[in-house]
């Protein structure tokens, strides 16, 4: 596939490191001749030096055989600038990476009016990131769509679990939470469950639910041994904030320590739930104060990544949290994973995943109307998010009337920012969007999930 | 310095290199010359043996930085050339390691310098085999190795920045590898095209092949003792026309088969050479029209040399030693000025000609306006500080190395246009220079000292200097 990257910062680097290592042909942007040059020397890339905003530049870039266009520049208006000046020419699709929190509950919008395949939000995915973490034990694996509202969990049934011999009838009834259960693997086959599907030990489930009812399920099943209750968070940045968000949104108590006076003011304003404490993190006597020994779990996230690896290192001294530290710039990989540090994450390489993760669905002949797509268990099968733009035979109808093909199911329906598990009397509306795991055909639109 | 990924190189140069010699074996067999088939199949083996003894020494690393691409380029050149030789000197056509490799090195830099007095004395498969490696070299082994050589990342990049010519090399296609064949694709399409048209005028097929090696490659080694002289005019204008399409920018064949026909014919540095090319005819022409019968044969003549030595061919119609002082001399400036970049070509380039005079009316100005502010354009787009510098080191190293050569050869004792034209058309690439070592004559009358000399100008010349220079600094050899 044809490529083309904006932007050669440290995404950008991450971005061509993954995707020339799939042999795809690269070509990459910027304006600082150096930046453009450490990345041609060390990769099989062709460099332009120029803005990527510039149609001239796209050009001799080669944009008229590009198949799509990521633009991972530091400005969010000079990313969707370039996408939309690449919707001069055909074919192309674009990726803009917006990280300005101001646009990030309208990204379905923005990506709509503007015409992209896909917004990428680099500090929403390091929160994700570090939310399930904090959340889950490590075994569960986490797939986000719409935006972080929905999840797919994936987890083995262990023997002599809770999940063992149960269906998803007996999951509701005991458990008293909406959960449900789109896809086994069991034998190195995947298919999709009915309701009175017994599990057995060995099988890999996928599960969709609400975040908080996921929570409780795997604290009732007692797959999640204990809670993670309290949370302290080192730097109010963007990740921050995004973390914070979604913490509280489930009901753990967050605490936000920012030096910046004015900062705080603003988290205080957008996030009432949370306690922000305008100080020093690297101050031993406030984080004691603030009772960082007592804490469940603790995240360094200020901007200087040597500050950060020392934070946690002082955290795990102290508590017996759990501790996430954000490392954005350094490199030296395989010295931070010799260091005691529960878990490191590095933004721009979740980024380039995430983007590398489309551009692979893509080559597998996707077509636009498809918001999102994951592979799921080595991709035995696949979940799709469509946006529903207009009526059809597949709106307004009870999903328990509808003829739905074998081999798929609806494992969530997102509407006006409300996220329904659905049952057989709910329906699909234009508006929507929908996300379907199937084992078998690629859709290329919600019409297809019927038969003709 | 990692050593082994310059040997496992090698190896892959050696392996081709077995299968370039292949090609003068067949034609030996054709030819019914049993004694000179066996050399080069002998050879062949000997390096299939030895590329793939090299190929399977163990890498420890397979990093491979700028360093050691010139380092494997500048070696793998020599390795070649030496290997190359061998046929010559088990036939015992050419007695004398040093001037087997003096005419090898001559073939694969496309120079065309020939130490032979007599070149119809060889055999087709020696006279073949000497035509081949002017087209080998025309492109570049590593242009072509790299269709197919296994390397990981940009590290490719690193070899073809050592071996192809030009201030700035870049990529036309995103991967290193489509631009290889890309190229290629160019130079083979030429190739054949040129072979089809030579034959249409009524060249033989071994006459056709062996012009056309020497043409598109821009090399210069004729196949009879009086060069092109014996060709018909319609042969020599056709001769003409591919020397000059082989020494432009083969950007602009990328263009024209992209169909990006605007952008092919906007070029500076072709306009420039074109112009140059026309400019220097029509003077020549003037200068040299008592000396001919006709205006359109003394034309042809000027055309055919003004080509033939601003492409660095070096093939001649006429004894240009005899021309008028006035036309000498242009062709010694033309010398110097060489092909486009990225061309078959060799010289100094029309585009760092460019880019020299260009920055001189920068510094004018500067005087005028010393609070100037100004960035030099070419083909609108304004240069790198990082180019600009590396020109202006380029010119000059160049011309150090122009006089240190002088000096050196000049123990032999001959006189100074001889020892200054001999420099001039090994540095270049060119093949006959004047007086001496004139189109009639050949370098076999230098000292083996001074052939050596001659050998390491036609190296750098083709391999732009650096390269091979890098091999004397002590810095690269060590491990830190």
């Amino acid at each position: 596939m044809n490529i083309i990257v904006v932007g050669c910062g440290m995404v950008g680097y991450s971005l061509v490191e993954q995707l020339s290592s799939e042999n795809h042909d690269i070509v990459v942007i910027d304006e600082d001749e150096n930046r453009v040059r450490y990345i041609t020397d060390e990769f099989d890339a062709m460099g332009v030096i120029g803005s990527g905003e510039d149609c001239k530049i796209l050009v001799e870039a080669g944009i008229e055989r590009t198949d799509l266009l990521i633009a991972v520049t530091d400005v969010d208006e000079k990313n969707l600038l370039c996408c939309i000046m690449a919707k001069r020419f055909e074919n192309c699709r674009t990726i803009a990476r917006v990280r300005n929190p101001v646009y990030s509950s309208e990204t379905g919008f923005l990506r709509r009016e503007l015409g992209l395949s896909m917004i990428i939000n680099p500090e929403q995915i390091a929160a994700n990131e570090i939310a399930r973490i904090i959340q889950f034990p490590p075994e569960i694996k986490v797939d986000t769509f719409t935006r972080g509202r929905i999840e797919l969990l994936s987890l083995q049934v262990a023997e002599g679990s809770f999940l063992e011999h149960a269906t998803v009838r007996s999951i509701r009834a005991r458990l008293n939470c909406n959960v449900l259960v789109c896809l086994v693997t069991r034998d190195e086959d995947a298919f999709i469950p009915d309701i009175d599907t017994e599990f057995l030990a060995g099988d890999n489930i996928v599960i969709s639910a609400l975040p908080t009812e996921a929570n409780t399920f795997f604290l009732k099943s007692r797959i999640q041994p204990q809670r993670i209750k309290t949370v302290m968070i080192v730097g109010g940045g963007t990740t921050g904030y995004y973390l914070a968000r979604r913490l509280t949104d489930i009901g753990i108590y967050t605490k936000i320590i920012e030096s910046d006076t004015k900062r705080c003011e603003e988290l205080s304003d957008m996030l009432p739930e949370a306690v922000i404490i305008n100080g020093d993190g690297t101050d031993e006597r406030l984080l004691l104060q603030e009772g960082i020994s007592a804490m469940d779990a603790f995240a360094a996230l200020t901007g200087l990544d040597e500050e950060n690896v020392f934070l946690s290192l002082y955290a795990k001294n102290v508590s017996k949290c759990q501790t996430v530290t954000k490392i954005n710039r350094i490199n030296y990989t395989e010295v931070i994973n010799k260091m005691d540090l529960d878990s490191v994450i590095f933004p721009r390489t979740l980024t380039a995943d995430y983007i590398v993760k489309y551009a692979r669905s893509m080559m597998n002949g996707v077509s636009s109307n498809v918001e999102n797509i994951f592979r799921l268990e080595n991709g035995k099968a696949e979940a799709f998010e469509f946006f529903v733009s207009e009526a059809s035979a597949v709106t307004g109808v009870p999903i328990a009337r509808l003829k739905l093909k074998n081999d798929l199911i609806i494992c969530s329906i997102t509407r006006n920012s409300q996220v329904i598990i659905p049952g057989g009397h709910d329906e699909i509306r234009v508006g929507d969007a929908v996300i379907v795991i199937t084992t078998r055909s690629f859709f290329s639109d919600i019409k297809d999930i019927v038969n003709r | 310095m990692n050593i082994a990924i310059i040997v496992y190189v090698i190896g892959w140069v050696l392996e081709f290199e077995a299968l370039f010699l292949s090609l003068p074996m067949f034609v030996g067999l054709y030819y019914k010359e049993y004694n000179s088939s066996l050399a080069y199949f002998i050879v062949a083996i000997l390096c299939l043996t030895i590329g793939f003894i090299l190929r399977r020494i163990p890498l420890k690393s397979d990093e491979l930085y700028l360093r050691e691409g010139f380092a494997a380029v500048a070696f793998s050149w020599l390795f070649l050339s030496v290997f190359g030789c061998f046929p010559f000197m088990i036939t015992g056509e050419i007695p004398g390691f040093i001037n087997a490799l003096f005419e090898t090195v001559s073939g694969f830099t496309t120079t065309g310098a020939s130490i032979l007095n007599d070149v119809e004395a060889l055999s087709h498969a020696s006279i073949f085999w000497r035509s081949f490696t002017h087209w080998v070299g025309g492109m570049g082994i590593f242009m072509l190795i790299l269709t197919i050589l296994p390397l990981a990342g940009a590290h490719g990049m690193n070899l073809m920045r050592a071996e192809s010519p030009g201030p700035s090399v870049g990529k036309v296609l995103p991967k290193i590898k489509d631009t290889a064949i890309m190229t290629y694709a160019a130079y083979i399409g030429i190739t054949v095209i040129g072979f089809i048209t030579f034959l249409f005028t009524r060249m033989s097929v071994f006459e056709a092949a062996t012009m056309i090696f020497g043409t598109v490659g821009t090399g210069g080694f004729g196949i009879y003792n009086d060069s092109v002289a014996s060709f018909t005019p319609l042969q020599i204008n056709v001769i003409t026309f591919f020397m000059i399409i082989s020494g432009i920018n083969y950007n602009m064949y990328f263009c024209l088969m992209t169909r990006q026909f605007k952008q092919a014919f906007s070029f500076e540095e072709i306009r420039w050479y074109i112009a140059i090319i026309v400019t220097s005819t029509c003077v020549i022409s003037y200068n040299i029209h008592h000396m001919y019968p006709t205006i359109s044969e003394s034309i042809r003549h000027a055309a055919f040399q003004v080509g033939s030595i601003i492409t660095t061919s070096g093939f001649s119609t006429a004894d240009f030693d005899k021309w008028p002082q006035f036309s000498k001399t242009i062709l010694v400036i033309l010398m110097f000025i060489g092909a486009c970049a990225g061309s078959t070509g060799g010289g100094f380039k029309v585009s760092r000609l460019l880019i020299l005079v260009k920055s001189i009316g920068k510094e004018l100005q500067l005087i005028i306006h010393p609070n100037l502010s100004k960035r030099i354009h070419i083909d609108h787009h304004s240069l790198s500080n990082e180019t600009l510098r590396s020109t202006n080191a380029y010119a000059a190293i160049y011309f150090i190395l122009v006089f240190a050569s002088v000096l050196l050869v000049g123990v032999d004792g001959f006189d100074f246009t001889t020892n200054f034209t001999a420099v001039a058309a090994t540095l270049n690439n060119i093949g006959p220079g004047l007086e001496l070592v004139g189109p009639t004559h050949s370098f076999d009358l230098y000292s083996n000292f001074a052939k050596c000399i001659l050998i390491f100008d036609m190296l750098a010349g083709r391999l732009e200097l650096f390269p091979v220079l890098i091999l004397f600094v002590p810095g690269c050899w060590r491990k830190y």
